[in-house]
């Protein structure tokens, strides 16, 4: 049973650490701007698929260790993706029967609440930042997520038959 | 209707979700008041930090294989060749040492004479860039040394060109820098030709960095070298920073408008000096 467990989360790790890893490659400045947030679109798939396991909690720790590994506020990213966790949670029988889509349609504005937040908190913390920053991370995320919703389906298939 | 369909047995509602979600919220900004007031949060950052290590590791990966793929696979003779070349710069520089060592004598022997405090060489180390930070707004680099090597906050960091930042945050094993074209960062300098005075401030462009107080009248031109004055503590005197590349006077405004670029090209390096001050130094020298 543990055993069994412990197979079915390998996957959804991974695909954090993969998502971490993506998070903070060096990339050079104009495409900087346009990183895609891979942590928080792997945070609205998985909350979306596996509720249960995958909800606000877990994408609050993944916010701490993305809060330590970027140098932000301790707590800025864990509230912007706790916000972004509980939304997809709340939303997440909707969403999975959602054509592709529509669904890219609902993550927009998710992900444009999640830089918001960031942005706000950068904001009222004092930290400069140009406005432009805002959009690129979103406008790119959600340009790629029907791409990562395909990658990460064949995953959660085999989360599911694997387990 | 919908949640009869669901394979895994999760029901359609997550019980007390909007009430975990509240909590999480609440503890997020106590989290980010206490980090953003002062540094009592500094042990968790270090620890989930060395934790997070191993991943920075294998980013860095790809890179360092890379380079030692090209250092191991260059051909004899562009070895010979660069041999060649080392060997000619190093007569080169040789023979402006031997000048130096002379004047470096002069200097200590006026000094003596003014009764002025001798100045010492700077202890350096070289560190290597781990990663540029991710963060779009802001400019900064994750270094692969930490407290462990001595790294402090504030210390100073250069490349071969000129001063490229300074460290913000130091983790046990690796450190998070911040660079000059950050729009946080802010650094007395003069003017080498003159000695004039004043801060230089990043714009968020990496190539570019502005002299918001300068006076109209100033004597500044296009081509000055700007030097860190050590004035701010944080960096040691005399470090190339940026020359300057245009210079506005407009009439009606009290200061010009004086754009610099960085000396050290920000944008371009992997390795980096780490200056240790001379309080740092005595620091250490207490500690054992």
């Amino acid at each position: 049973m543990n055993r069994d467990r412990a197979s079915r989360r390998l996957p959804v790790l991974l695909s954090f650490l993969i998502g971490l890893m993506l998070t903070i490659m060096p990339l050079s400045g104009t495409l900087e701007m346009f990183r895609p947030d891979w942590i928080a679109m792997l945070v609205i798939f998985w909350a979306m698929q596996l509720p249960r396991t995958w909800g606000i909690g877990a994408a609050w720790v993944i916010g701490i260790i993305l809060d330590v590994s970027q140098g932000t506020l301790l707590g800025q990213h864990a509230l912007a993706l706790g916000c972004v966790a509980f939304i997809t949670v709340r939303l997440h029988l909707l969403m999975r029967v959602f054509p592709i889509v529509q669904l890219t349609a609902t993550v927009f504005p998710i992900l444009a609440i999640y830089q918001f937040l960031l942005f706000w908190i950068n904001g009222v913390a004092g930290v400069n930042a140009p406005a432009m920053a805002y959009w690129g991370p979103v406008i790119s995320s959600t340009l790629i997520w029907p791409l990562v919703m395909a990658l990460l389906s064949a995953l959660r298939y085999r989360v599911r038959s694997g387990g | 209707m919908v949640a009869s369909r669901e394979s895994n047995g999760n029901p359609g509602r997550i019980p007390a979700l909007g009430a975990r979600f509240l909590g999480l919220v609440f503890i997020s900004i106590l989290l980010m008041y206490f980090d953003n007031r002062d540094n009592h949060l500094d042990a968790v950052r270090t620890s989930i930090g060395a934790a997070v290590y191993p991943v920075r590791l294998i980013v860095d990966a790809p890179a360092r294989i890379g380079n030692w793929i090209t250092e191991t696979t260059t051909s004899r003779s562009d070895l010979e060749q660069e041999l060649k070349r080392l060997k000619a710069e190093r007569l080169l520089t040789n023979a402006r040492l031997q000048k130096l060592n002379a004047l470096e004598a002069e200097n200590a022997r006026l000094r003596a004479m003014l009764d002025a405090r001798a100045q010492f060489r700077d202890k350096t180390r070289v560190a290597e860039i781990m990663s540029v930070d991710a963060n779009p707004y802001d400019h900064g680099l994750v270094i692969d040394i930490g407290s462990q090597d001595g790294v402090v906050d504030g210390q100073a960091l250069v490349d071969a060109d000129g001063v490229v930042g300074q460290v913000i945050k130091a983790g046990l094993l690796t450190s998070q820098a911040m660079l000059i074209s950050d729009t946080d960062h802010a650094l007395p300098v003069e003017v080498n030709r003159n000695g004039l005075r004043t801060i230089v401030v990043g714009t968020g462009t990496i190539d570019s960095l502005e002299l918001p107080f300068v006076v109209n009248n100033a004597d500044i031109r296009v081509g000055d070298l700007l030097v860190t004055s050590g004035l701010g503590g944080t960096f040691p005197a005399g470090y190339p920073v940026a020359i300057v590349d245009s210079v506005t006077r407009l009439p009606y405004e009290p200061y010009a408008d004086v754009t610099a670029k960085p000396a050290a090209s920000l944008g371009q390096v992997r390795e980096v000096l780490l200056i240790y001050a001379a309080a740092s130094e005595v620091q250490e020298a207490s500690d054992e």
